[in-house]
C-alpha cells in the first residue's frame, strides 16, 4: 500500500495557482526526491504534506488516511528544515526530545532516548551545548536527531543540505542514506541539486512551474526523459535538444543546415515525417571522426574532462571530450553519434515520442518501483 | 575602529566626563544635604563635603514618612504595574502576530490609538470608572433600557485601583510585535511540527527567547509605575494604609508654608530612600539584559 498518496493536490495564493494538480503515490519505505528550479513548488507541495501549508483542492492521504485537516502533529511526519529551525534557548539534548516532553514522556524516558540518537549522529558529547555553539553541519545533525526521535512514519526534509559546504554537503547527503536504510522510513526529499537527487532517491519527482514533469528512478530520469524540460534539467550538462526534420523512410533527423543524424528505426517505428527535436547527450558524442562536423566556440575545463561548446547546424550543442584534445575558438571539428543514443520529441510539446514496446523495453517501463532495501 | 587620533579623543572624554559629573552632582549634593544637622543644611552657602549625621537623618525620615508600609505599598504596585504590562504586552502582541482573525487590524490598531492616550488625559473617565468599576456596564444596560441591580464595586483605596489602570501598555505591545516578527517562521513551524500548540508555543519558546526583552521593558516599567505621582494621589485617601513613597515624599519636602524652616536634610534623606528601589531594579536588570545581549543566539 502506498504510504503517501496525493491526489490532484492544488494550491493557490490569492487567485495564484502555484502547484497544479499534482498526483503521486510513494510506497512505503520509498526515498522520494522532488527535484526542480527554484520556485517550482517543491517546499509548498512538501509542507502540504507535512500540514503546514493548507490544501486548497485535491486530497492528500498518509497511511490510507485523509490527512487533509489534521493538525501538523497528527500526520505522524517530521521534518528537517533548511535553516534547521532549532530552538536557541534550550541544549542539544532539549532540542532533541523537545517532542517527547511534550508527548509526555517521563524524564528518564526521554533522557534514554535523546541519548540513543544522539549516539547514532555522534551527537553525544554536544548534548549540553547550545544550537549557537555548533558548527552548520552539526547543527543540521541536531535537525535530523529532533526529526528522528520520534520514530516517524514519514520523514520530510527541505533543501537540507544547502547551507552546508560541498565535503560536508557530500558527507551529510550518505549519512542520510545510511540513515534511510536503517530506519526505512517513507521520505520525501525536496532539493534543487541534481547531484543529491541522483545519489539519494529511489526515485525523483521533476516538478517545474508546479507541475510534475516526470517521476522514474535516477536512471529513467537521466536515460529516458519523458519531456525536453526534464532532458535539459537532468545531468550535466543537459541533454543536446536541437530542432530538425524527421525522414521516417530514410532513418534520419536532418538539421537546417541539411546534415543527418540516423536513429534507431526499431526503436522509433512510428515516427511521422515532420519537425521533430532531436537529443543526445554531450557523453554519447564520438568525437575526432564521423560524418557529422559543428563549429567550437568555447570550451569548460572539468578537470577530468572538458566540454566543448559548438555550434551544430547553427544550434548550440555540447560536447564532452578528453581534456588534451585543443581547439581554436572557430575551428569545425568532426564527430559521430551512435543512432541508439537518440532520442526524439515532439517539436510543439516537448513530450518524448511514443517508442516501440521491444519485450527489453516493456519490462522496464512496467517493472515494479525498485525499493532498495 | 583603530584609529589614532589623540585631541579627537581628548575631547569626547572631556566630554564624557563632564556629563557624568553633570548628572552625578545632584544625586551628590542630595547625599550631602542628607547628612548635616538641621543648622548646617541651612546656612548659605550649603557646605559641599558630607557631615556626621547621616544614619540619624535616614532614620527621623524612615519614621517620618511611615516608610515601612509606604515603600512596600510601592514596591507591590510598582512590581504589579510592571508584571501586568508585561504579561498583557506579551499576549496582546502574541496574538496580533501570530493569529490570523477578522478583527485583527482594528485590535492593533486600537492599541495604537492608546499610545495617544496617557493617563493624564483620560483622568477623569478613569477615575469614575476606579470609583464604580461596574459603571461602563450600567450605562450600557441603561442605553438599552434594560434595568440590571448591578453591585456597587469601586477600586479606591485598594491595590487592584493602584495597579489596573497603569498596566494597559501600547509601548509594550509594540516591543513584543517587534520581536515576535523577527522570530523565524520555520521555528514556529518546527514547534508546530513538534507537536506544540500556541499556549506552549508561547510559555516555552517565544517567552525564553524573549528574555531581554522582558528586561528591557521591566526596567522601563519600574521606573515609570514607581515614579507615578497623580494617580495614586488621586485613588488613595487612605494615606495611612495605601499611600506610595513618591506621595509620601510629598509631604515631607517643605511646603510653601510662611514660618515654617525647611527641614532639607530629612527631606533629602528620605529622597534618598525613595529613589533607591529604582535605580537598584535598574542596575540589576540592565546587567542581566546586557549579559542577554551578548549571549544572544544567532
Ligand atoms: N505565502 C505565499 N504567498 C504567495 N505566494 C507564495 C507563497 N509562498 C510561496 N509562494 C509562491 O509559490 C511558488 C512556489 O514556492 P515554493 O516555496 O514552493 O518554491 P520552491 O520550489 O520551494 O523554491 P526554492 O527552491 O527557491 O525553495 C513561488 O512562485 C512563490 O512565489
Ligand atoms: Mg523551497
Amino acid at each position: 500500500m502506498a504510504e503517501i498518496t496525493l491526489r490532484d493536490v492544488r494550491k493557490s495564493y490569492a487567485k495564484n495557482e502555484v502547484v497544479h494538480g499534482v498526483n503521486l503515490d510513494v510506497a512505503s519505505g520509498e526515498l522520494i526526491v522532488i527535484l526542480g528550479p527554484s520556485g517550482c513548488g517543491k517546499s509548498t507541495l512538501l509542507r502540504m504534506v507535512a500540514g503546514l501549508e493548507s490544501i486548497t483542492s485535491g486530497e492528500v492521504a498518509i497511511a490510507g488516511r485523509v490527512v487533509n485537516r489534521l493538525e501538523p502533529r497528527e500526520r505522524g511526519c517530521a521534518m528537517v528544515f533548511q535553516n534547521y529551525a532549532l530552538y536557541p534557548h534550550m541544549s542539544v539534548a532539549k532540542n532533541i526530545g523537545y517532542s517527547l516532553k511534550i508527548a509526555g514522556l517521563s524524564k528518564a524516558e526521554r533522557t534514554e532516548r535523546v541519548n540513543k540518537v544522539a549516539a547514532t549522529l555522534g551527537l553525544t558529547d554536544f548534548l549540553e551545548r547550545k544550537p549557537a555553539q555548533l558548527s552548520g553541519g552539526q547543527r543540521q545533525r541536531v535537525a535530523m536527531g529532533r526529526a528522528m526521535i520520534r520514530e516517524p512514519k514519514v520523514f520530510l526534509y527541505d533543501e537540507p543540505l544547502s547551507n552546508l559546504d560541498a565535503t560536508l554537503r557530500v558527507a551529510m547527503r550518505v549519512e542520510i542514506r545510511k540513515l534511510h536504510q536503517r530506519l526505512g522510513a517513507t521520505t520525501l526529499f525536496v532539493t534543487h541539486d541534481q547531484v543529491e537527487a541522483m545519489t539519494l532517491a529511489d526515485r525523483i519527482v521533476v516538478m517545474n512551474k508546479g507541475g510534475i514533469e516526470q517521476v522514474g528512478t535516477p536512471s529513467e530520469v537521466y536515460g529516458r526523459p519523458e519531456t525536453t524540460y526534464v532532458a535539459n534539467f537532468i545531468g550535466s550538462p543537459g541533454l543536446n535538444l536541437l530542432k530538425g526534420a524527421a525522414h521516417p523512410d530514410e532513418g534520419v533527423i536532418k538539421l537546417p543546415d541539411g546534415q543527418q543524424l540516423a536513429y534507431d528505426r526499431n526503436q522509433w517505428p512510428e515516427i511521422g515525417h515532420g519537425p521533430v527535436v532531436v537529443g543526445f547527450r554531450a557523453e554519447a558524442v564520438k568525437f575526432g571522426s564521423g560524418p557529422l562536423s559543428a563549429r567550437f566556440d568555447f570550451a569548460e575545463e572539468l578537470g577530468i574532462a572538458k566540454l566543448l561548446h559548438g555550434s551544430f547546424g547553427g544550434q548550440g550543442m555540447i560536447v564532452h571530450v578528453a581534456t588534451h584534445e585543443d581547439l581554436q575558438s572557430g575551428q569545425p571539428f568532426f564527430f559521430s553519434v551512435d543512432p541508439r543514443d537518440i532520442q526524439l520529441f515532439d517539436a510543439d510539446g516537448g513530450r518524448r515520442l511514443e517508442e516501440a514496446r521491444t519485450p527489453a523495453a516493456r519490462t522496464k517501463i512496467a517493472a515494479p518501483i525498485q525499493v532498495r532495501a | 575602529m583603530i584609529e589614532r587620533t589623540p585631541v579627537l579623543d581628548f575631547i569626547t572624554h572631556a566630554l564624557l566626563i563632564g556629563s557624568l559629573v553633570a548628572l552625578l552632582i545632584p544625586f551628590w549634593i542630595i547625599f550631602v544635604a542628607a547628612s548635616h544637622d538641621f543648622h548646617t543644611v541651612n546656612q548659605v552657602p550649603m557646605p559641599l563635603m558630607p557631615g556626621s549625621h547621616f544614619l540619624e537623618n535616614m532614620a527621623t525620615a524612615w519614621e517620618r514618612g511611615n516608610f515601612g508600609r509606604v515603600m512596600l505599598n510601592s514596591i507591590v504596585v510598582a512590581g504589579g504595574v510592571t508584571i501586568g504590562k508585561i504579561v498583557i504586552a506579551a499576549l496582546s502582541a502574541f496574538s496580533i502576530v501570530y493569529f490570523r482573525y477578522k478583527l485583527r487590524m482594528v485590535m492593533f490598531w486600537l492599541i495604537f490609538i492608546t499610545l495617544m492616550l496617557p493617563l493624564e488625559v483620560r483622568i477623569v473617565p478613569t477615575y469614575a470608572v476606579a470609583a464604580d468599576a461596574l459603571r461602563p456596564f450600567k450605562a450600557i444596560f441603561e442605553l438599552f433600557g434594560i434595568s440590571v441591580g448591578l453591585p456597587e464595586w469601586n477600586l479606591l483605596n485598594s491595590y487592584s485601583g493602584l495597579i489596573l489602570p497603569l498596566i494597559a501598555t501600547a509601548t509594550g505591545t509594540f516591543l513584543y510585535r517587534q520581536f515576535f516578527l523577527t522570530v523565524p517562521d520555520e521555528l514556529t513551524e518546527a514547534a508546530k511540527m513538534d507537536g506544540s500548540g500556541p499556549v506552549r508555543f508561547f510559555l516555552e519558546v517565544l517567552m525564553p527567547l524573549s528574555k531581554t526583552n522582558m528586561a528591557a521593558l521591566a526596567t522601563i516599567m519600574f521606573v515609570w509605575s514607581w515614579n507615578q505621582y497623580l494617580w495614586p494621589l488621586l485613588v488613595v485617601t487612605d494615606q495611612q494604609n495605601f499611600a506610595t513613597a513618591t506621595m509620601q515624599l510629598q509631604k515631607i519636602v517643605p511646603g510653601p508654608v510662611f514660618g515654617e524652616p525647611p527641614i532639607w536634610n530629612v527631606a533629602m534623606a528620605a529622597n534618598l530612600i525613595v529613589l533607591t528601589p529604582p535605580v537598584l531594579v535598574t542596575i540589576f536588570l540592565q546587567r542581566w539584559f546586557v549579559r542577554g545581549l551578548i549571549s544572544t543566539e544567532k
